[in-house]
């Protein structure tokens, strides 16, 4: 176990550094000057010199990244050259917005995607059942960014009931932060929730086909009464391997519909950040993003074991 | 039990990073709040070191104030300076100051202050707009009311720039962080930003001038237009600086909740002639090119007819403005037959333009128009700013290029044989410097010259100018109809 640990927190540093390596080399060959980006039209070529020497970018790629990456190993993410201000505590900031969003967003697909599976899987054989397994694929066919314009367009542009986008912090107004994070997490989480159920309903229906199950039923016991005494647990295995997996999706997801909902997150950071050639930042954000998600994984791998007692051997 | 823990450290930590680092934006809701959305957010504060036109809209004449400042007729008229005089060689001016002028940060506002910020301009300053401040010689303290500027030789121009953020008076103690804590003497002070959302600007009590109508005004940053209109129609925002979706203007004015204004701008949409390479060095073809462009059914396609034709750098507010847009009319035979005498076109023009909306627009009309009369074009849309900054605009890699031309007075760049139109005209150059020496009636006799002279030879083609559009919900009023200077100015808005 603790060798298991041990290996995957250097796969884990392994692979931070490659991504930031990566990353740093892409954006070193993007077309587009950083210092000419800040200037903007006319500045002149002696202007455009002097600025690349202060932002440290006339120097070595390689001295430029061990600069950045001893750096963040001692937790300074740099300063931005856009805006001037320092990376980390920005970083901090954005990433708090969209944990919210992601957080919420996948707590909705939760809340849809496991009655409606599980309802589809034991009633499969029923027309209500097959009714709830077509909506959740139209649903998938649905990106979160047009759910997201239809929900503004009946809740806050038509109703006026919600705001159609912004941001609220939790401490200063949480009335206000709910409602603002209502129609984001909906269109985030109505997609989500449409992919998990069709996983929720064929993992419980794999469980319903296993012979303890059969041997409840033979006991009496109604379909969804056996399922819920002894069958979620062992359907939560393959669900939670998804829900791993569909998180990265859903940051994906999350950096659109923090666009659409102008919300200040670490999506929105990094499309700014590329725009406008804005190295050091960009190289902050896919380090965090990287490391979120390796995160999961390691989560996930966690969680097996947990639900899965067969597993803990190893 | 532990796990519940674990959750609750996690909402702490999430409620936290909410909050953290100066970011909290507090809003007092109420009748003297206003909310103002705009699509471009400035990245930091200061523009003395990062260009672009976000950071003057949100502080010139809000947070900082100059000398003087431009009126809604684009006139300049006084602001930190009571009156000013100018000598009979026109090389120095003296400034009467205000006596009651404060910073926010407690200083009184001085003549030198004046000169700490004029100076100040040349040695700290990375734009380069900065330039027009190259003919100050010194400025010298007569006394604490009392400054005066020597200039090395007289210029128009730069009083005229006095108006924009060049003119923007810092106390000399308040330079220490101008990206994060912007110190001037304005009616407004920044009280709080949360980057990606909005600026909040609070009224400066110690403000000399008229008390604001609005205490608190709520800039939102909204890149999405689509977003942006929304923000209004749900109540979000109050005002819509600037639409840049043409078409959603309508839906607002039979809305009886809201008020549309319409003005003129600065920003000339320019359709970009690589002069100084063939084939586009031959004024044949240029002019041949200009003929065959029907600039209304383009302005028709790229801003839904809005916007005013006007054929040259100069739009209707500046004093030398006249109406050029008929100088090459609707002509594709006469484009013809100055292609045929100008010997073909052989290779296609590379029409390279930003990957915007409006440029995206105006290209295919201007391809499909150009291959009537047999000029073959490829439509390149380049990332903006980054890409086209790199290739069109520093290494003039391009034949043909849309963009639009923001600054005030921007007619004088086409006296740089450097910058990327590649126009090297001698007479332009003399006459921009008789210009901007002159009296003011020389100047705008001079500056006619000018635009007359670079429609003839068609430097470029000025396909429109874009349209000023304001909407605000009915009760807010006082606005600047027409955009000329470099700020978005509060000072004149009221409920009604």
């Amino acid at each position: 176990m603790t060798l298991k640990i041990v290996r995957r927190v250097a796969i884990l540093v392994a692979s931070v550094l490659v991504a930031s390596i990566v990353v740093f080399l892409f954006m070193a060959v993007l077309p587009g000057d950083p210092a000419q980006v800040a200037l903007g039209v006319n500045a002149t070529p002696e202007l455009v010199a002097k600025t690349r020497a202060e932002f440290g970018i006339d120097r070595p790629l390689a001295t430029q990244y061990f600069d950045w990456i001893g750096g963040v190993l001692q937790g300074d993410f740099g300063r931005s050259y856009v805006t001037r201000e320092e990376i980390g505590p920005a970083l901090t900031d954005r990433l708090g917005v969209t944990l919210w969003l992601v957080g919420a967003g996948m707590l909705v697909a939760l809340l849809i995607a496991v009655p409606a599976g599980t309802f589809a899987a034991v009633r499969h054989r029923k027309a209500d059942g097959s009714a709830v397994s077509g909506l959740s694929q139209i649903g998938v066919a649905i990106p979160a960014f047009l759910a997201g314009i239809i929900l503004v367009q009946i809740f806050a542009v038509q109703l006026r009931w919600l705001p159609s986008g912004g941001w609220t912090p939790p401490v200063r107004d949480p009335g206000e932060f709910l409602r603002g994070l209502v129609l984001p997490a909906l269109s985030l989480g109505l997609v989500q929730g449409a992919v998990l159920t069709r996983y929720v309903r064929s993992a419980v229906l794999d469980t319903l086909g296993q012979d303890y199950l059969r041997t409840a039923r033979s006991k009496g016991l109604r379909p969804f009464q056996a399922l819920f005494r002894h069958g979620l647990r062992n359907a939560a295995v393959p669900v939670v391997t998804v829900l791993g997996l569909q998180l990265a999706t859903l940051l994906i997801g999350a950096v659109v519909v923090e666009r659409v909902f102008v919300l200040p997150g670490l999506g929105s950071m990094l499309l700014d950040s590329v725009a406008s050639r804005d190295l050091l930042s960009v190289q902050g954000i896919v380090l965090v993003l990287v490391v979120g998600v390796l995160l999961v994984n390691f989560v996930v791998d966690v969680l097996y074991t947990v639900l899965d007692p067969r597993l803990r051997g190893t | 039990m532990k796990a519940r823990i674990h959750a609750a450290a996690l909402v702490v930590l999430l409620v936290t990073s909410g909050c953290s680092a100066g970011s909290s934006a507090t809003v007092a809701q109420g009748p003297g709040t206003l909310a103002v959305g705009f699509t471009a957010e400035p990245a930091n504060f200061d523009f003395t070191r990062t260009d672009g036109a976000a950071i003057p809209q949100a502080l010139l004449y809000n947070v900082y104030e100059g000398l003087v400042k431009l009126d809604a007729d684009g006139k300049i008229v006084p602001l930190l300076a009571e009156s000013w005089t100018v000598s009979e060689d026109r090389k120095t001016y003296d400034f009467k100051l205000r006596e009651d002028a404060k910073f926010s940060n407690g200083a009184p506002f001085t003549a030198e202050d004046v000169k700490f910020s004029l100076m100040r301009v040349k040695t700290d300053w990375t734009v380069s707009i900065k330039s027009t401040m190259d003919v100050v010689e010194r400025v010298d303290v007569v006394a604490p009311d009392h400054a005066r500027v020597l200039l090395t030789k007289p210029s128009n121009g730069w009083l005229f720039s006095l108006t924009s953020r060049l003119g923007a008076m810092f106390s000399t103690g308040g330079v220490a962080d101008l990206a994060n804590k912007p110190i001037g003497t304005g009616p407004y002070t920044v009280s709080s930003r949360r980057r990606g959302d909005s600026i909040v600007l609070e009224h400066n009590p110690a403000y000399w001038g008229k008390k604001p109508a609005y205490s608190t005004v709520v800039l939102k940053y909204i890149k999405d237009p689509t977003a942006l209109n929304n923000a209004l129609l749900s109540n979000g925002i109050d005002v819509i600086s600037a639409i840049t979706v043409p078409d959603s203007i309508p839906q607002f004015q039979s809305d009886d909740r809201f008020t549309v204004v319409e003005g003129t701008t600065n920003s000339e949409v320019t359709l970009a002639f690589n002069n100084a390479r063939p084939p586009m060095d031959d004024v044949r073809v240029r002019r041949a090119l200009s003929y065959a462009i029907d600039r209304k059914a383009l302005l028709d396609t790229a801003w839904a007819g809005r916007g005013t034709l006007i054929g040259s750098m100069v739009p209707p507010t500046d004093p030398w403005y006249e109406d050029l847009s008929n100088a090459y009319p609707f002509d594709p035979a006469k484009a013809k037959a100055l292609l045929a005498e100008a010997g073909q076109v052989k290779s296609p023009l590379r029409l390279r333009i930003p990957n915007l909306p409006y440029a995206v627009s105006a290209a295919q009309v201007v391809a499909s128009q150009l291959a009537d009369v047999g000029v073959t074009v490829t439509i390149e849309p380049l990332d903006f700013p980054a890409v086209w900054l790199k290739q069109v605009f520093t290494d003039h890699d391009y034949d043909l290029s849309i963009i639009q031309h923001v600054e005030a007075r921007d007619i004088v760049t086409f006296g740089r044989p450097k910058y990327y139109w590649g126009y090297d005209g001698k007479p332009v150059q003399q006459e921009l410097a008789k210009a901007d020496a002159g009296t003011p009636q020389e100047q705008v006799d001079a500056m006619r010259q000018v635009a007359r002279r670079l429609s003839e030879d068609a430097a470029a083609d000025w396909l429109f100018l874009f349209p000023n559009v304001i909407v605000a919900k009915d009760e807010v009023t006082g606005f600047v109809r027409n955009q000329v200077s470099e700020s978005f100015d509060l000072t004149g808005l009221a409920p009604r």
